[in-house]
């Protein structure tokens, strides 16, 4: 019997897989804006290195807009935190037991992270 | 649509890669570490800010540090952190787009587009290194 995998985008968000299936699917999402994000960030660098170009300049420009950073500071470290989790569970495979435990857990050490991060982005804008 | 095709259990390309993206990761908050940890001694406790302590974790090229209020970054400027930001930029563009190979290939039977997308993501990830090292020798 084969699996049905015509699911439709907003048919597979019902699927009531609860933490591990979102943060499977932020994972996904985040790591793919990262590809892109670093992937340009590469070019307009190299552009801009060689060539003193204006694209690659302007590409740069919105690297330091504060909104993107606040996004971009909380795709990477949930995408890095999220990943550990994956290697720790997956390498050491007794522990899958406390998958639930290890996502609170994973999300408990993001929020840390990250309002460390909102503080210094708040203090810069504050401060100018 | 067909399923997508899965490969005989063993030592193959999909073990290997699923393999690499866990040690990769690793290797990864190794280098990150070791530049934050070196960013914090070498100065970015009180003359910097988030943005720059960030370009010093992850891409401890001269050209980034160069952007940063930091006096002397003499520290920085050598073929130590070369190697880093090298062995940083091949783990991190090998797993994101390896990462980027593997979701595609949810979405895609065994048609001609799997066939061109792997060719797009292959020579995405040999150019984006080459440019990335060029950028860091370069710099």
């Amino acid at each position: 019997m084969a699996l049905n995998r015509k699911v439709g985008f907003f048919k597979g968000l019902k699927y009531k897989g609860g933490g591990p299936m979102w943060a499977w699917v932020l994972h996904r999402t985040s790591g793919l804006a990262m590809v892109v994000f670093v992937g340009l960030h590469i070019i307009a660098g190299f552009l801009t290195q060689q060539f003193g170009s204006e694209a690659g300049i302007a590409i740069n420009t919105i690297y330091e807009n504060d909104i993107f950073q606040l996004v971009i500071f909380f795709l990477v470290i949930f995408h890095a935190v999220n990943g550990l989790r994956v290697v720790i569970l997956d390498l050491i495979t007794p522990l899958l037991e406390y998958q639930r435990e290890a996502i609170w857990l994973e999300w408990l050490i993001i929020m840390a992270l990250y309002s460390l991060v909102i503080f210094s982005v708040l203090h810069d804008v504050m401060m100018g | 649509m067909t399923s997508r095709k899965v490969a005989k259990r063993g030592f193959n390309l999909d073990y290997v890669m699923w393999l690499f993206m866990r040690l990769s990761a690793l290797a990864m908050y190794a280098v990150g570490l070791t530049g934050l940890t070196a960013a914090l001694v070498m100065g970015a406790r009180t003359q910097t800010d988030l943005s720059t302590l960030v370009r010093w974790t992850f891409f401890q090229n001269p050209s980034h540090v160069f952007s940063s209020d930091i006096v002397v970054l003499d520290n920085f400027i050598n073929q130590f952190w070369q190697i880093m930001q090298i062995t940083m930029v091949f783990f991190g563009v090998t797993h994101g787009l390896n990462g980027l190979r593997i979701v595609v290939e949810d979405f895609m039977g065994s048609t001609i587009w799997r066939t061109l997308w792997r060719g797009f993501i292959f020579f995405a990830w040999i150019f984006i290194t080459l440019v990335a090292i060029y950028v860091v020798l370069a710099s």
